[in-house]
């Protein structure tokens, strides 16, 4: 179940708790995901597996500063960011292994997973149509009365080429909801670079063009993004209207597990935004003895224990069951059309 | 005192928003301006801020009637002309449809859509959506073919938990007319016999009623007395009324303004010869739009859907066949 956080306490935060904070949340996402991907190789999980890996500092720094009550729709490179909004590894490899016992019980799988009922938005695969969404949330809870809540979205700079991309920013700017949307520019949509996505000069010209509040970030430096993204949130919520961050960073995996990314120009790798946020992390951490190497050590011990834990307890959960499934698409049953019964 | 299928409309919706805080209505010009056909005319001033517009985003309107929907809602939204809910249909297939099955989280919205044909609305203004929509796992259609119905249905579709497209046709806008609005009703996905017979079954839905009707009428001339079943709702399908219309009569014709292909002519069909082939004297016959985009000219457009002289004409071959 999600186990929601509460991520702003009352007690003020220090950067630097927040900063360690979010490091473990992106070092379980990025440990997850390795075994996910490793599973995936092993012929464990069937359909696809899709990384995050190189995105985590500027996804984790949505998650973590989205409260109990917020919304949250990720897409597909969020694990860091579902992790801090309260997401568990073991929803995770439930969803990804088609377990029964898993939140979408073996009927949508990997990073289709949610929990709408939780403010925990489970996107559908068709890019841009989770925004429209979120300010429908946030609609609802404005004509209910309530305030002090902000909802949260991702990403991609493919993303922003589709119809749904623009009428959701439009209308989330129209009706100056408390949107917080994050485009992750990590160089390529699947294949296609961006000289073949888009023409404007920067991504955050969207920004001004429909009314949102645009900043901008270096998506491999952790302490700028959280402190980025931080004031991005803590604008929406206090009434700011809908603000878009665009974080510039690569993509370090295929589009998913399937595809070994041999396309991608290895100039990338040079460039100023072609770097591990991980590593970068790590070296920050270290540097200012936040963290020494010992304890990086025992947590990657820690959390891969864990994962290993849990995915040897999946594997061995049962899978759905055709003939004990009710086949029913409306909540209804009173009301199924019944011809397939017959 | 007589009421019009349009003020039915309008009435459901003043009622729904009156007793049902969690109901509100988004769409294109439905505020101040009272909506293209004037289904909300007055709403925004009784219900402040309850009535909203909205940009020409079809694709946003129905995302957020979804996302308000799972926040605990009950959005119906107006889309201008059915025909535009093409630009809205990846929300309403994809993601209003899916949710339940996926998530456990039920998706209560409506989604009104003006259908159907009026003499000089042309290819864009008059499309019969309800077959495409029928189609997708997840969805309810609605298809009131009086104003009663229209006022009942409207009200039972705010009721339910799933999501409803709710296809109002704009031809019986403004002729047809209930004396009063109803206070109880049959429930919306049954079937209703709106003419007894024993010579042939005309099954059909919305505007289509009036000429199968006429048709109908016309054959008592003939000496025949054909029955005529309103379906009322086409998803869920009330195959068991057609099938027990079917083994009073033994003969079959399905009537639909809709385009012939996989629509819901061609769906009754399959259920009665696969479900009552015995109980047919002759093979089931089917009349729907022809199979061109609808054109603008009345002339052109009064012979692109059915007519009761058509109807007529195609049950006299049924009956002897």
């Amino acid at each position: 179940m999600l186990d929601l956080l509460e991520t702003e306490p009352q007690r003020k935060v220090t950067a630097q708790e927040r900063y360690i904070q979010a490091y473990r949340f992106m070092l379980v996402a990025r440990l997850l995901e390795e075994k996910l991907a490793s599973l995936y190789r092993a012929g464990l999980i069937k359909g696809g597996v899709f990384l995050g890996k190189g995105q985590e500092a500027f996804s984790v720094s949505l998650g973590l500063h989205l409260r109990k009550g917020d919304i949250y729709a990720p897409l597909i490179r969020d694990q860091a960011g579902r992790m801090a909004f309260g997401d568990t590894i073991l929803d995770t490899l439930r969803t990804y292994l088609g377990s029964q016992l898993g939140p979408m019980r073996g009927r949508d799988g990997n990073i289709h997973r949610g929990s709408p009922g939780h403010g925990y938005y489970a996107m559908i695969s068709h890019l841009g149509a989770m925004i429209s969404a979120v300010v429908g949330g946030l609609m609802a809870r404005r004509l209910r009365g309530e305030t002090d809540i902000v909802g949260g979205s991702c990403i991609g700079e493919g993303g922003t080429s589709t119809g749904a991309f623009h009428e959701g920013i439009n209308v989330a700017a129209v009706e100056k909801v408390p949107l917080v949307l994050l485009v992750a520019n990590n160089q390529y949509a699947y294949s296609t670079p961006v000289s073949r996505q888009f023409a404007c000069r920067n991504l955050l010209d969207k920004a001004v063009g429909y009314g949102l509040e645009g900043h901008e970030v270096d998506g491999t430096n952790l302490e700028d993004c959280l402190h980025v993204v931080g004031n991005a949130v803590r604008a929406a919520r206090e009434g700011g209207g809908p603000q878009l961050v665009v974080g510039t960073l690569l993509r370090l995996a295929g589009h998913g597990e399937h595809d070994d990314a041999s396309y991608v120009d290895p100039v990338h790798y040079q460039a100023s935004y072609g770097g591990d946020c991980m590593h970068i992390a790590e070296r920050i951490l270290i540097e200012r003895s936040w963290l020494s190497r010992e304890e990086l050590v025992e947590w990657r011990r820690e959390i891969s224990l864990e994962v290993e834990l849990l995915s040897e307890k999946v594997l061995t959960e049962p899978a759905p069951d055709p003939l004990e499934e009710d086949w029913s698409a409306i909540s209804n049953v009173e009301l199924r059309d019944s011809y397939s019964e017959r | 005192m007589s009421i019009t299928y349009l003020e039915a409309i309008r009435a459901a919706q003043a009622r729904a928003l009156a007793v049902d805080p969690r109901v509100f209505l988004y769409g294109q010009d439905i505020g101040k301006f009272g909506g293209a056909f004037k289904a909300t005319k007055n709403l925004s001033i009784e219900f402040p801020g309850r009535v909203l517009d909205a940009p020409l985003s079809e694709d946003a309107i129905v995302g957020i009637a979804i996302g308000a929907a799972i926040e605990g809602m009950r959005p119906i939204v107006e889309i201008q002309f059915a025909d535009f809910s093409a630009c809205g249909f990846n929300q309403i297939v994809n993601h209003a449809a899916t949710l339940f099955y996926r998530t456990a989280v039920s998706c209560p919205i409506i989604i009104r859509l003006p259908s159907g044909g009026t003499a000089g609305s042309g290819p864009f203004h008059s499309q019969n959506m309800e077959a495409i929509y029928a189609h997708y796992p997840g969805l309810i259609v609605m298809t009131p073919a009086t104003a009663e119905d229209a006022y009942s249905m409207l009200l039972e579709a705010v009721a339910m938990d799933d999501p409803v497209i709710f296809c109002e046709h704009k031809f019986l806008y403004y002729h047809l007319k209930a004396k009063s609005l109803p206070t109880e009703a049959v429930p919306a996905c049954q079937a209703r016999l709106a003419r007894q017979g024993h010579d042939a079954t005309i099954v059909t839905y919305s505007a289509m009623l009036y000429e199968s009707l006429s048709a109908a009428e016309e054959l008592t001339q003939d000496g025949y007395e054909v029955e005529v079943v309103d379906l009322r709702c086409i998803k869920p399908l009330d195959t068991d009324a057609v099938l027990a219309s079917v083994a009073r009569t033994g003969r079959l014709l399905c009537v639909g303004e809709a385009w012939p292909w996989g629509g819901v002519t061609a769906e009754l069909i399959a259920r009665v010869a696969s479900e009552g082939y015995e109980l047919l004297d002759a093979p089931p016959q089917r009349l729907n739009a022809k199979e061109t985009p609808v054109p603008f000219h009345p002339n052109l457009w009064s012979f692109h859907r059915p007519t009761a002289t058509a109807i007529a004409s195609t049950l006299r071959r049924l009956i002897d066949l």
